[in-house]
């Protein structure tokens, strides 16, 4: 059972294409990761797939539910957690959630419970009954999150959730999400453009860019297109004779010198690591130094792009920049 | 059901918010207190034509600033949509799954009922100032006429804030339409003391009407009278407000 199909969903704002023709499905209970610079087009996925934005063209489906036709199907079914701010500053928490719980037609004692439960969840317990415009970012972050959840979501939207916190603030939420994804079996379908993030929740990633996806798999499968880890080795002398020789061994799929060190392309290099320093050994070459370098998204982002993240960010914001000046259209 | 619990804690929301405002309250009472006041003491003395009844400036001021009371904070709580949006509150109320009138009446019933707050203050201030109430079916009436005023521009305030997008236009609207539907209205002096032209504006106010109808309930005294009164502003309330939830509706959420 699929909780999200998309089949090319489109957005264009006059002469921007924001969401280029995007298809893919998310099956009940996965953790699922957008993963994009801003302005690749995450938040205006998330705005059509939540019914906050009519698409172009295409067709997209939440909780067996079609997001034109049957809004309030789909609005049931969903919890949102927006990527700036959507607090009323002038209620507290527990107001706010209150406010939420009626939003969405719970009755009162369901309420009271659902809303203990999520408080004790985020960790906001004593902070319930506190104005939100006193709450710091992260207080209202994971209040948001709790929100997204009073009413029990089947698919739950976080759109970039630790953007712009402290990295503890950060593990929390991370921890939060999991458990949620784990205990609940909620569907979540989460934006950010941080690579370890992506990496350290999602079962499956899309990295978006400019609207459309260049790779969709899990972390693992991601990294392995680049043909697995690398590792260096630092020797005393003879490191040209060496390289000849282990390039023959049938694991090592590429390697190069730099110096006295060898840098070699390998599946699960940690494993290989004492069979190398053996295999120089009996050649009489004296390893001093091993160094063991996982392939990162960031690595897989630059392999299909040709940039880094950052890069694209900035040409990403002077895009957006020129669009303001423009008219006024969101990302 | 579950449209009225909607609209119940739209309602909600708007009054706590209100009530936790503080400066808000007072800046927004005030306001019109100072023209009272200073418009009333200043002018008490001159002969102001076309004032009717004794002609006593105060009390032919009194309704004309409720009316002014009313015109502002009704507005600002239908533009409230731009502050939601600029705040992001409007993104929670917008994925909710509720329907889009309900959306709209629970603001409005909100919007009313702090307006209709601040106009009642203003009425009781006014007593204490010396203004007399006529008996209880005059109050009654004027209280009418507040709801239908407060209605209206409501509604207007939903007009605008579909058509603004964001808040940058918010000094244009103060200048060019809240301020001129003010003084058009003949909140402070007879419409017809006004050139003959700008009479023609004046017609078309729906505050003028509103206006009227509170002076023809608190001091006897109408130039259209109460009938017609009634008609536009009860045609104003419900047409601003139906064309406001049209736009809202037809107004997407980001």
């Amino acid at each position: 059972m699929d909780d999200i199909r998309v089949e090319s969903l489109t957005k264009r704002f006059e002469d921007v294409v924001a969401v280029d023709a995007l298809s893919f499905t998310v099956p009940a209970g996965q953790l699922f990761g957008l993963l994009g610079p801003n302005g690749a087009g995450k938040t205006t996925t998330i705005n059509m797939l939540a019914t906050l934005l009519r698409p172009t063209s295409g067709l997209a489906e939440v909780a067996g539910h079609e997001v034109g036709r049957e809004r309030d199907a789909v609005r049931r079914s969903i919890g949102v957690v927006f990527q700036e701010p959507a607090l009323e500053s002038k209620l507290t928490g527990r107001e706010n959630l209150e406010f939420h719980a009626m939003m969405y037609g719970l009755g009162r004692e369901e309420r009271r419970a659902r809303i203990e439960e999520v408080f004790g969840l985020v960790d906001l317990g004593d902070k319930a009954g506190v104005l939100v415009e006193k709450y710091s970012g992260g207080m209202k972050r994971r209040l948001e999150i709790a929100r997204g959840l009073v009413h029990r979501p089947r698919v739950l939207f976080l759109d970039e959730p630790t953007l712009g916190l402290d990295a503890q603030t950060r593990r929390h939420i991370w921890d939060y999400i999991k458990k949620l994804n784990r205990e609940h079996q909620v569907t979540i379908i989460l934006t950010t453009h941080y690579m370890e993030e992506a990496d350290a929740l999602c079962d499956r990633v899309a990295i978006m860019d400019r609207g459309r996806f260049v790779a969709l798999d899990t972390p693992a499968a991601l990294k392995d297109i680049l043909g697995g880890d690398v590792v260096s080795l630092e020797v005393d002398e003879g490191a040209e004779a060496l390289l000849g020789e282990l390039r023959s061994l049938d694991w090592v799929r590429k390697g190069s010198r730099h110096e006295d060190v060898l840098h070699l392309t390998m599946e699960r290099g940690e494993r290989r690591i004492p069979e190398l320093v053996a295999f120089a050994q009996a050649r009489g070459v004296v390893v001093s130094c091993v160094n063991l370098r996982k392939p990162s998204l960031e690595d897989v982002f630059l392999h299909f792009t040709g940039k880094t993240i950052r890069e694209e960010d900035a040409t990403a914001t002077d895009r957006r920049r020129r669009r303001f000046r423009g008219h006024g259209g969101r990302t | 059901m579950s449209a009225r619990t909607a609209i119940y804690v739209l309602w909600l929301r708007a009054l706590k918010r209100f009530w936790r405002s503080k400066s808000q309250i007072i800046g927004s009472i005030a306001m019109p207190l100072f023209f009272l006041g200073f418009l009333g003491l200043g002018l008490n003395r001159m002969a102001v034509p076309g004032v009717a009844g004794d002609g006593n400036y105060l009390r032919f001021l009194v309704p004309g600033i409720i009316g002014m009371s009313l015109l502002f904070s009704s507005t600002f709580a239908g533009l409230s949509v731009l502050w939601d949006r600029e705040f992001g509150f409007l993104k929670e109320i917008m994925v909710a799954p509720v329907s889009r009138l309900a959306i709209v009446l629970g603001r409005t019933a909100g919007g009313l009922t702090t307006g209709l707050i601040q106009g009642l203050l203003l009425l009781a201030v006014s007593v204490i100032l010396g203004f007399r109430i006529p008996g209880a079916g005059a109050f009654f009436l004027a209280f009418l006429f507040m709801v239908l005023i407060a209605s209206t521009f409501n509604g207007l305030g939903l007009v605008l804030a579909s058509l603004m997008k964001d808040m940058q236009g918010f000094g244009l609207v103060m200048n060019f339409v809240i301020f001129p539907i003010f003084f058009l209205s003949g909140a402070m002096y007879p419409v017809k003391n006004l050139p003959a032209a700008v009479r023609v504006a004046s017609y078309v106010d729906p505050l003028t009407y509103g206006v009227d109808g509170l002076r023809s309930a608190l001091l006897g005294v109408s130039a259209f009278g109460v009938g017609l009164d009634l008609a536009v502003m009860g045609g104003g309330a419900c047409l601003m407000l139906v064309l406001g939830a049209y736009l809202f509706d037809k107004s997407e959420a980001v």
